[in-house]
């Protein structure tokens, strides 16, 4: 009988982890979301009184700042993708020996802070950068226009970050495509953009939904790149959220913020897999 | 896009057609026609260039150097999806995502035919799988897979139809019936048919006519029957099949026929079956051509005595003996077990006879173990 035993017991320290700190902290939050002020407490103390208006009034309230974080998450996951797909194509199909290094060469912003690579971006879309002065010149910006603390800044600065997370996934899936297939394509009639259209793209579908969720999740909750390259009408949820906790110590109204976007995520994320589904992944 | 090509029909020319890679020549200076209708192969082991030639027919490779015509057409540089030519890929290359009936119409629906249905029911019921349709390939015995791969192909009514190792993934069983299978769906459908493959036994069952390669040229070519029995060069006589290999000198002319002085032995064989060029030559007679005497029975034909059985190996059909000559050469003989037994013993003294038809001569300067040592197990990849 120990036999049978043995997997729950390697399942347990995961169990263990994830319940003491996912579970009970989920838990803690969904207590907090329906909280009150304490009539004449001091700032920062709460007690539970069921009010789960919480969630309409902290929604209505920010629901620019919601609007905004699905937006950019939208705008970046396009992004990443439409860079990462050629990227991953020819790191697949086109670099023979030096598939391995390009791989490396993907992952290697990783050994770099996430911080640092974001406040980066800072300075090259600054002024004294030479993207802003290159776009001056070729009359695609005015030369009253800058790109700092600008909504563009902010999903420059997502796409970038979460790039990876998109390129490895679609490279694994692109890599597995027996380059045979595209070539019968070819034989059976199919050009270039048809033999995409009609055959790697389905094939590679898996990577595809693995890639956009993997940049889509945490853009949406993401609220650094906001933080650091953005301005005070670029605020994405996530930093309503980080004022709300940390420096309003509004805790109900954070837990409910956190609740709702994680709802939303969720339904978005069911509807899309459902509909990317019906491709009919291999 | 050019209308023209993809309607274009008529017999395959390759004029000249070379391939390098780097300072690798695949496929040297190429020059053949494969009339249309025909079952053509291309035979030869791995590394002779055949998968090369058959890759730039299809439009998979660019030639280096040399034109592919097709009738009067010229599709040297045309691009694949505008060649009126379909492949049947080694590994089948069937999409995964698609159904079984969608794969076929993949190739009809490119070319805008709107009513697909009743041409692939018709193919899927000559490949006998019509209960597939729905299927994916992953659910498909490689058997299936196969024959759906050919379906695929077949459907389009291509003016040519490749076929690379179509049957290299089968076991031995399935890929004769297979074998026999296609020669008649060649038949049936009447298109040309470009077969290469590394299997002698798989060319000579289906092909009408043989080309084989070596080193990226054509070394002879011509039917199974022709190729087997009239050898141009010891590499034909050892690919396909075995042969016995005797050097000797022509020592004389008698009518239709030449003497050959063998070890001292005068033996006598056909003069159109000769390519030597001067007096030096190697006799060349198949295993299953001799038949073995005792030295007091009176033989016909061409004798070579003095032998001694070495080795008597009993295979059911056939006994192989192993045939010990004075000049100290070991002849293969393959006697079929008409009445069942072994009649001969090792050590036993014996006289080898056979017709003089049956003899052919290479030139004298052949390197005698040329495609010998070919492993044709070795496929895959050229």
């Amino acid at each position: 009988m120990g036999k049978i035993r043995t997997p729950y017991l390697l399942l347990l320290p995961g169990f263990g982890f994830l319940f003491t700190f996912f579970i009970l902290p989920i838990i803690n939050l969904a207590q907090t979301s329906t909280q009150t002020k304490i009539a004449g407490g001091d700032t920062g103390q709460y007690e539970q009184t069921l009010h789960f208006r919480n969630y309409i009034d902290a929604f209505v309230e920010n629901k620019e700042q919601f609007g905004r974080s699905f937006l950019y998450a939208t705008i970046a996951t396009v992004l990443a993708l439409a860079i990462a797909y050629p990227l991953a194509y020819a790191i697949a199909f086109k670099a023979g020996k030096y598939k391995n290094l390009l791989l490396v060469l993907v992952v290697a912003p990783f050994f770099t802070s996430f911080l640092l690579r974001t406040i980066a971006w800072k300075q090259i879309l600054g002024e004294e950068g030479f993207v802003v002065p290159t776009l001056r010149s070729l009359g695609i910006i005015s030369q009253s226009t800058t790109l700092t603390s600008t909504s563009f800044a902010v999903v420059m600065g997502m796409t970038y970050n979460f790039l990876p997370f998109m390129t490895l996934p679609l490279f694994a899936s692109i890599d597995r495509i027996d380059p045979r297939t595209l070539e019968a394509s070819g034989d059976l009639y199919a050009n270039g953009l048809t033999t995409f259209r009609r055959v790697t793209l389905p094939l590679s579908m898996p990577g595809v939904v693995a890639g956009t969720l993997l940049t889509f999740i945490p853009a949406a909750g993401d609220y650094v790149n906001a933080a650091i390259l953005g301005n005070p009408n670029t605020k994405m949820l996530g930093n309503v959220i980080e004022s709300r906790y940390f420096k309003i110590v509004d805790y109900p109204t954070a837990a409910a913020l956190s609740f709702t976007l994680m709802a939303a995520i969720l339904i978005l994320v069911t509807l899309y897999i459902r509909k990317a589904g019906t491709e009919e992944l291999v | 896009m050019t209308k023209a090509s993809i309607e274009a029909r008529g017999d395959l020319r390759l004029t000249r057609l070379t391939k390098s890679y780097g300072d690798f020549t695949a496929v040297d200076d190429l020059t053949l026609t494969i009339p249309k209708g025909s079952f053509f192969a291309l035979l030869g082991p791995s590394g002779c260039g055949k998968t090369t030639t058959l890759r730039m027919i299809a439009g998979l490779e660019e030639p280096t150097a040399g034109s592919i015509h097709l009738g009067e057409t010229d599709i040297t540089t045309t691009k694949p999806y505008q060649r009126p030519i379909n492949t049947v890929f080694q590994n089948y290359a069937l999409f995964p995502h698609l159904t079984i009936f969608e794969n076929i119409a993949f190739g009809l629906r490119r070319r805008g035919q709107k009513d697909v249905k009743e041409a692939v029911d018709k193919v899927l019921n000559l490949v006998e799988l019509p209960h597939l349709a729905e299927r994916k390939p992953t659910q498909l015995s490689g058997g299936q897979q196969q024959r759906i791969a050919l379906a695929r192909a077949i459907v389009n009514r291509p003016a040519l139809l490749l076929l690379d190792e179509p049957l290299g993934a089968l076991d031995l069983k399935l890929r004769r019936q297979m074998q026999i299978e296609l020669k008649w769906i060649q038949k049936e459908v009447g298109l040309t048919f470009v077969h290469v493959t590394h299997d002698q036994e798989e060319a000579m069952t289906m092909a009408d006519t043989i080309a084989v390669m070596n080193e990226g040229q054509i070394e002879q070519m011509g039917s199974p029957a022709d190729l087997y029995d009239n050898p141009e060069t010891a590499y034909v006589a050892n690919f396909l099949g075995q042969s016995n290999l005797i050097k000797g000198t022509i020592s004389g002319n008698d009518g239709d026929s030449l003497i050959v002085d063998l070890y001292g032995q005068k033996i006598a064989l056909p003069k159109n079956r000769s390519h030597a060029i001067d007096n030096s030559t190697y006799a060349g007679i198949r295993p299953e051509k001799f038949r073995i005497s005792l030295l007091e029975t009176p033989v016909h034909g061409n004798v070579l005595t003095g032998g001694r059985i070495e080795d008597v190996s009993y295979i059911g059909v056939s006994t192989q003996y192993q045939v010990e000559m004075p000049w100290g050469q070991e002849l293969m003989v393959f006697e079929q077990n008409d009445d069942g037994v072994a009649p001969f013993n090792k050590g036993d003294a014996v006289n080898i006879s056979w017709a003089p038809t049956f003899t052919f001569a290479l030139r004298g300067d052949e390197d005698v173990t040329a495609g010998s040592e070919v492993q044709p197990e070795d496929i895959d990849e050229e």
